[in-house]
């Protein structure tokens, strides 16, 4: 009971109290200035391409910044963003989910420092990521993987057309995926770990081994937290710069738009990366980067309220559970 | 009938965990390769020379140096440590203390959504809120745009840190008569510093490596600091321009710039996880028990 009326104020404090607790109110409303200010910001200076191409500027390909004959287009972009995001999904998440069943299952003394050392990733900055990719990961993909693909599918499979340099689609999206396996996985683990422990117990009850238990018990609990969880990698990977402008290829306009897995692309953080600074605030060309910016921070901002409702949801029920 | 399948179901249990395991060492082989890397490709650029020179003129044969590289970061990091750790600490606070009321709740999510906000976006904004308005490129500006990569790490821990400090010493504030900024200030902030300062170290070790919100904020140089209201260099950036520059000396410095930075990383990460650790045993115990040791 003391506990709510702590920080109720009852309008009869002393002044320094309410002083604080404006304070600290303005503190925590910051976040909320800082969105509301960027999103208006991000609005206000890419208003000159929304005025001139209009909503096409989002289906639009084209990319010349050559004064007299400007045009913008952001859908190379897109595609490039949504296509390594996808397929870094598609490594990631299988991955993140077995590594999260494994720390789950194995004993302390591997489980903890093998899980640690998957947080660890997380720890290594982009730019180092992207350096490996660009002078290591890229050479023997390149050869062990990429170009026995092309050979042997090259003709048949689109996806695998196209003579691979190391520097493209399949690439960046690999490295992409390691990036996002560190998020996936602990979200993963919590959202397992809130699984109550009768349904765990009950599955084995009934004679199930360990695998069984996670399908039957830990699975159909979670799916809403695992599929949280993934989108929060999605989240992630869409919004990664520098490791993915060191492995993409960096192709603009119409050729920026991936014919197969290896060829050569641009995703919407690494072409405002690439041109930024380049860009004149006079030509249009800033204020299409600046309409990358903010597609990219509504797109990212919608992803990441749906991850965390279906993750908090999940891990209230845990919270319910104890409080019970 | 039931027996019957037990070999099988016992056996896709093996595959299983072994499916797991792989997971597990599929995921871990990149970082070892990575940190492997770093240590054979980067050893040979370090040397005082380099940690503490200007670049110079490439093409010379020897790694160029990385002196004003190192003395941005530890720069900008100060600057923007000084710009989030007070915003940072007392949105905490009001989540903790104050963290009840619907408003509380909803910023406590859009805290969490934003710390996940791309970092490339918030450098955009640093851009258009500062170097525009200024007319040049600012250290000032990357600060505030690593600033708000930090101030909700540190909120969230440093909310979690308090909400760990027993009810009973805000109630034995209370009881002796002081007024409520009084006992958050002096009694449970203190209480709850080591998680506090835990979450100032992650956020500090996760800003240290970002590139992109400098890019079009401080732009990089290749001179020591020069002034706050001009481009300064940081390592990430540092290392990112060595990777375009197509010179075999580059692409070592490149080497020795990113084995210094992880390090450094690493160290903080791993101190702070270790330091925490040992904490951890002693959280949860009577205040009295929090300043054993160091």
């Amino acid at each position: 009971m003391l506990k709510r009326e702590f920080g109720k104020s009852r309008g009869r404090g002393p002044l320094s109290d309410k002083i604080f607790k404006i304070a600290v109110t303005v503190a925590g409303a910051y976040v909320l200035v800082v969105v509301l200010l960027m999103v208006f910001q991000l609005g206000l200076g890419s208003g000159p391409i929304w005025h001139e191409e209009g909503l096409g500027f989002i289906w639009g390909t084209d990319w010349n910044a050559v004064e007299g004959r400007e045009s913008f287009g952001a859908f190379p972009y897109i595609i490039g963003t949504l296509v390594t995001a996808t397929i870094a999904m598609a490594i990631g998440v299988p991955l993140s989910i077995g590594i999260a069943m494994f720390v789950l299952t194995a004993p302390k003394r591997i489980g903890e420092p093998l899980g640690y050392l998957v947080e660890l990733i997380a720890a290594v900055p982009s730019v180092v990521f992207g350096l490996w990719g660009l002078y290591v990961f890229r050479i023997y993909f390149k050869d062990l993987i990429e170009q026995p693909l092309h050979n042997a599918f090259g003709d048949s499979i689109f996806l695998f057309s196209g003579t691979p340099f190391g520097l493209d689609v399949l690439s960046a999206s690999i490295i992409l995926a390691i990036m996002i396996i560190p998020t996936i996985s602990a979200v993963s683990r919590d959202v397992m770990l809130a699984v109550p422990q009768q349904q765990k117990e009950a599955a084995y009850m009934l004679g199930s081994t360990t695998w069984e238990m996670f399908r039957l018990a830990v699975f159909p609990y979670s799916k809403a937290g695992l599929i949280g969880a993934s989108i929060l990698g999605l989240g992630r990977a869409i919004g990664e710069t520098l490791a993915v402008t060191m492995m993409i290829g960096n192709a603009t306009g119409f050729e920026a738009i991936p014919e197969s897995l290896f060829a050569p692309s641009q995703t919407m953080p690494s072409i405002i990366a690439n041109e930024f600074i380049e860009a004149s605030p006079v030509s249009l060309h800033l204020p299409a980067l600046l309409g990358i910016a903010l597609v990219l921070l509504l797109v990212s901002m919608s992803i990441n309220i749906v991850a965390h409702f279906l993750v908090i949801r999940m891990l209230k029920i845990k919270e319910g559970a104890i409080n019970n | 009938m039931f027996r019957s399948n037990v070999k099988n179901r016992l056996l896709v249990d093996k595959i299983m965990m072994g499916v797991v395991f792989a997971c597990v060492i599929t995921a871990i082989t990149p970082l070892l390769w990575i940190l492997g890397t770093l240590f054979y490709g980067g050893v040979e650029a370090l040397s005082w020379e380099f940690l503490t020179q200007e670049p110079g003129a490439v093409g010379g044969g020897v790694p160029p140096a990385i002196g004003p590289a190192i003395q941005g970061t530890l720069i900008i990091i100060g600057l923007s440590s000084i710009l989030g750790i007070p915003i940072g600490v007392m949105s905490g606070i009001y989540l903790a203390e104050f963290g009840g009321s619907w408003f509380s709740k909803q910023i406590r999510f859009f805290t969490d959504v934003f710390m996940e906000f791309p970092s490339i976006v918030l450098g955009v904004f640093a851009f258009l809120a500062i170097v525009l308005v200024l007319g040049h490129f600012s250290v000032w500006a990357g600060a505030f745009a690593l600033s708000l990569i930090m101030f909700p790490i540190i909120a969230r821990a440093t909310e979690e840190a308090l909400k760990m400090v027993p009810w009973s010493i805000r109630e034995a504030g209370t009881a002796l008569g002081l007024r409520k900024w009084i006992v958050t200030l002096r009694i449970v902030i203190p209480a709850a510093k080591n998680g506090i300062i835990t979450g100032i170290l992650l956020s500090v070790s996760r800003v240290g490596g970002e590139t992109a919100p400098l890019i079009m904020t401080i732009l990089g140089s290749s001179q020591f600091f020069g002034g706050l209201d001009s481009p300064m260099d940081a390592l990430p950036l540092r290392i990112w321009r060595f990777s375009l520059q197509p010179y075999d000396e580059a692409r070592l410095a490149g080497w020795g710039a990113a084995l210094v930075l992880v390090i450094t990383i690493l160290a903080i990460h791993i101190g702070v996880r270790y330091w925490f650790i040992h904490r951890r045993k002693s959280i949860g115990m009577s205040p009295r028990f929090s300043k054993v040791g160091v």
